[in-house]
């Protein structure tokens, strides 16, 4: 198995030198001086629609975008651990089934009190 | 098909290659040179692909839209427009390159560079014939699902190196949106996973070709969900909120100029391409078409699925205006992740009752097609008419002058 993961990573080689070619490309047009290059500090500053830069950008945040990560965290490991059941239930049997579903149940059950709490509302 | 055709049967582009690896075995290359040769090969096959789809599909993308908002499209530059992307490219290039000054260095370079790994890699798992595929791992739907969060990390990378506040909202947006997109399409894939009872696409393949039937007939509400889903998590058009023009300008790439943001434009469309393809192989037995593969090669049908899935794409991004974000978040967590939920355990219930009762497949697929038929035509129109009966219960409609007692000024009469 890992000679075929070996494989994916001769991809990843190329996947690698696929974006670094028109990069390079770029620097190389600027050495030739094909590109132009005169930055000054009204070009440089962050970009703030047209008024003057006010601040740092990384300040405090909105606390709805960790509740949704917070959820996420959780559904994601339990739903996670169902593929191994999913390929395993043919030869699982009753014992198997039954497990799976009540796994699935109290996925359920936590989704409910998350709906119910009013977690899952943009507000 | 065997593997011992003659090397000139290119229907499966894994024969050539398999009797130019007997042929070297002969000449006595050790195992090593041997290995990378066939993985050199295949990366260069799948990479030219990709190259080529990545120019094209600029071309094929905005003529379509241009068709479907009623004006031509490119049509200047060499024979319908077709060179329009080599001019694209040779301007984005001679652009000047600016880099905020108080941006990171490293990771703004980095960023553009990285997005690009998942983006190519997915294609290494893909069946494109019988014995064509550069990576038969047997955890490949597992290894499709870790590259797609993958991208959540390098977006939020590129927002952050920025440091702007458009961006970082921009960004922000991104994660919480493709995470919650995560779960209804890791519920749908799971239905498939639990149908075919195995995570490798050349055995979801197989498992098609040998019940000789499309996984779309025994799972069509999986296949809704994922094709709706992967729009959210392209960033496509009706889903762009990470890069709403009218709201926070362009998101997350807002500081990219030159070949940087060319290559962050480039990746939505190989991206997409990817995305076609997972889906061409999941649900439309990817190489396998009924037996025409014998005629006409599974590759080149393989590639007429992805541009057919591909077209549906581009029509949704034509046709839909961008949904609020309050209103996708909803969505993916109060249609998509219930409907998925049922949809996995319906199968479960399914596949548990197949193996239990060794019931012959001949006569319990027809069943099993039916039945999810029906359940996902009751539950789309059912979970319509709930959702839509809670939100007209309880209108929010605006407090007139009227309606609060407020006394009114008498009228003077002097």
């Amino acid at each position: 198995m890992l000679e075929e993961f070996g494989r994916a990573g001769f991809l990843l080689m190329f996947a690698l030198a696929f974006p670094i070619l028109p990069i390079v490309a770029s620097v190389v047009f600027g050495v030739f001086k094909m590109r132009p290059r005169r930055p000054d500090p009204i070009k440089t500053a962050t970009y703030e629609c047209g008024v003057e830069t006010e601040g740092d950008a990384l300040g405090q945040f909105n606390v709805r975008y960790y509740v949704y990560a917070l959820i996420f965290v959780v559904f994601d490991v339990e739903i996670l651990l169902l593929y191994p059941w999913a390929v395993a239930l043919p030869t699982a049997g009753l014992a198997g089934f039954v497990a799976g579903a009540l796994f699935l149940a109290i996925l359920v059950v936590g989704f409910a009190y998350d709906w119910a709490k009013k977690a899952l509302e943009w507000v | 098909m065997s593997l011992l055709a003659n090397w000139y049967d290119f229907r499966d582009l894994g024969n050539p290659v398999a009797r130019l690896i007997e042929a070297l075995q002969d000449a006595g290359l050790s195992g090593g040179w041997i290995y990378a040769i066939s993985g050199l090969l295949g990366a260069i096959g799948i990479l030219s692909f990709v190259g080529v789809a990545a120019v094209i599909n600029i071309w094929i993308e905005r003529r379509l839209i241009g068709r479907i908002q009623v004006r031509r499209g490119p049509n200047r530059v060499g024979p319908f427009g077709l060179l329009q992307p080599v001019a694209d490219a040779i301007k984005l290039i001679q652009k000047e390159a600016l880099q905020p000054d108080n941006a990171d260095g490293i990771m703004f370079t980095l960023a553009p560079i990285v997005i690009f790994i998942p983006a190519i890699l997915a294609f290494s798992v893909l069946p494109w014939g019988e014995h064509m595929v550069l990576a038969d791992l047997n955890v490949g739907v597992l290894f499709l699902l870790a590259l797609s969060s993958t991208t959540t990390i390098i977006i939020f990378m590129a927002g952050y190196a920025s440091n702007n506040k458009y961006a970082i909202l921009g960004s922000m947006r991104v994660i919480a949106m493709l995470i919650s997109y995560e779960l209804p399409v890791v519920l749908a894939l799971l239905g498939v996973v639990l149908f075919a009872g195995t995570m490798s696409l050349t055995g979801i393949v197989s498992f098609q070709e040998t019940y000789w039937s499309w996984l779309i007939f025994f799972q069509p509400l999986a296949f809704l969900i994922f094709l709706l889903g992967s729009t959210a998590e392209l960033n496509r058009t009706p889903a762009d909120i990470a890069e709403a023009e009218s709201e926070i300008v362009a998101g997350f790439h807002i500081e990219y100029s030159g070949m940087k943001f060319g290559l962050f434009y480039a990746v939505e469309l190989v991206n997409t391409v990817a995305v076609s393809a997972i889906i061409a192989s999941l649900f439309f037995g990817g190489w396998w078409t009924y037996g025409l593969e014998e005629f006409i090669p599974g590759w080149i049908l393989f590639i007429g699925k992805i541009y057919s899935i591909y077209f549906i794409f581009i029509w949704f991004r034509g046709t839909l205006p961008r949904f609020r974000v309050d209103q996708l978040m909803a969505f993916a967590w109060k249609v998509l992740l219930p409907l998925a939920l049922i949809n996995a355990m319906m199968v479960a219930l399914e596949i548990f009752i197949w193996t239990e009762y060794e019931i012959s497949a001949g006569i319990v697929l027809p069943i099993f097609a039916v039945v999810n038929f029906a359940l996902a035509g009751v539950l789309i129109v059912g979970f319509g008419r709930v959702m839509s009966r809670t939100m007209e219960r309880f209108p929010k409609l605006p407090r007139l002058v009227k309606d609060i007692d407020v006394p009114l000024p008498e009228p003077s009469t002097a």
